[in-house]
């Protein structure tokens, strides 16, 4: 049970110019209670590789297979989306409501969540990531730190059985980023982890891969 | 902290807390064409009178009311000099051969009324109405999605890209560039304004995507429980007065 397997990429092939593809042909699988640390160069796909898993892209060639289904289509990813919370790599970019707790509040009212019961999910996971009393705060006056907690907030109200976390500690400091650190080491969830930050990831793997020329290997 | 003098943004302080914002937004809306309509003085003077009542009504911060008008009234101030000028009619004052007429004085001073009564009233009903409250309210009234994210949208975003406009243009100045009319102050300016636009369009790609991410299919929820209430029919069946009134008195 604990090794069920979540998410499967199967030799997925993806290119934004046909000239250069940046896939070719990667396979991955992420089981429960694993914490898998992609690294690569820069430019290597490895955000591509995120996006892809979530359906945000569309492989050339491939398949991608997630909680035990082929997904395909646009509908096929809804669920897939809910399940896997992909992590932003610019919390900005992640961030649009006007106050910290309708941001968190987002993704629950979209799931159907009735707005009472919204609100107590959004409160409670604020507090569960150590920003209690946050609520009421204007998004785009928080600190770099502060933000990607409430990112992190914002993907946890959806319950989640998988984390994507794309480059979660950039423009975070030594103190924020070790905060980050310990909350996600007692998250129960698997997670899929792209970072640069050899500390960071030392303290999450549990097993790294390695993306160069397109194919992912065991580093 | 606060919502600063958005009147989009920060919370539903204000003192008609309890109106379902439809019904704001309808009751505004409707104002806003009864009073463009009116052209008799004391109906005019009565829609300001009106819209003024409805900020002290609604506990608009005097500061928000003030730079609201402020940036109204200049632009009026262009019409008020201007229109006496440009209209014909009974002399009312001249100067070498330029004449101001009475009739383009009084049109002059029916334009200011009026504009100055829809956006007093608008203050009154909208102000501190949160933007996703609007949003869904907008979308209720059946509004088409593409507008109401527009809006939204634009009010979230106009911060991020007022930011990046300043760091870029912040780079541009670590670079020694100082704004001349020449070729290549134009140029630079043209790039920052080119590199604006293809960086907002990407962001707004990755908002998109982020949304998505979290289950977004194109409605827009909120936290307000929009329910109509024995007091928003009390609210509309006032507000009838109200412009009933008002057209009372452009018809007598």
């Amino acid at each position: 049970m604990s090794e069920a397997l979540l998410l499967q990429l199967e030799s997925v092939c993806f290119a934004y110019d046909a000239e250069r593809p940046v896939l070719r042909g990667a396979s991955l699988a992420l089981r429960s209670g694993e914490r898998l640390v992609i690294e690569g160069p820069n430019g290597a796909g490895k955000t591509t590789l995120l996006h892809l898993t979530v359906g945000l892209l569309r492989p050339a060639a491939g398949r991608i297979i997630a909680f035990g289904r082929e997904r395909r289509h646009e509908r096929d990813f809804h669920e897939v989306r809910a399940r896997a919370g992909l992590l932003f790599q610019d919390a900005d970019d992640q961030l649009f409501c006007p106050t910290v707790l309708e941001d968190v509040a987002f993704g629950p009212l979209n799931l159907g969540r009735t707005p009472v019961h919204a609100r107590e999910i959004a409160e409670a996971t604020l507090a569960a990531v150590g920003l209690h009393g946050f609520g009421a705060r204007i998004t785009h006056r928080l600190s770099g730190g502060e933000k990607r907690l409430v990112t992190l907030a914002c993907v946890l109200a959806m319950r989640p059985d998988a984390l994507l976390l794309d480059e979660p500690t950039t423009g975070l400091d030594e103190g924020a980023e070790a905060a980050l650190a310990r909350l996600l080491l007692e998250l129960p969830q698997a997670m899929l982890i792209v970072s640069h930050d050899r500390a960071f990831c030392n303290r999450l793997a549990t097993r790294r891969v390695m993306l160069r020329d397109g194919r992912l290997e065991d580093a | 902290m606060s919502g600063g003098g958005r009147p989009l943004l920060g919370g539903d302080r204000t003192g008609l807390v309890g109106i379902d914002p439809r019904i704001r937004l309808l009751s505004a809306t409707v104002f806003a064409f009864v009073a463009v309509s009116l052209e008799a003085i004391p109906a005019l003077v009565a829609a300001v009178l009106i819209g003024a009542a409805g900020v002290v009504v609604a506990r608009v911060p005097a500061a928000a009311v003030f730079h609201r008008l402020l940036a109204l009234d200049a632009l009026m101030l262009l019409v008020v000099a201007t229109l006496p000028f440009a209209m014909p009619g009974e002399t009312l004052l001249q100067w070498g051969g330029v004449v101001a007429s009475r009739e383009g004085l009084v049109r002059a001073v029916e334009i200011l009324a009026k504009a100055n009564a829809v956006v007093l009233m608008l203050l009154a009903l909208l102000h501190g109405v949160p933007a996703p409250t609007l949003a869904h309210a907008l979308q209720r009234l059946g509004l088409p999605d593409r507008l109401v994210h527009l809006l939204f949208f634009t009010v979230r975003y106009l911060d991020v890209l007022g930011g990046e406009y300043v760091r870029l243009r912040r780079a541009m100045t670590a670079r020694a560039f100082r704004p001349r009319t020449d070729r290549h102050t134009w140029r630079s300016l043209g790039w920052l304004v080119g590199m604006l636009l293809v960086r907002s369009f990407e962001r707004a790609e990755r908002v998109l995507a982020a949304m998505k991410c979290r289950g977004f299919d194109g409605r827009l929820h909120s936290f307000a429980d929009l329910r109509m209430r024995a007091i928003d029919g009390a609210f509309a069946v006032a507000g009838c007065g109200v412009l009933a009134g008002l057209l009372w008195l452009e018809a007598r």
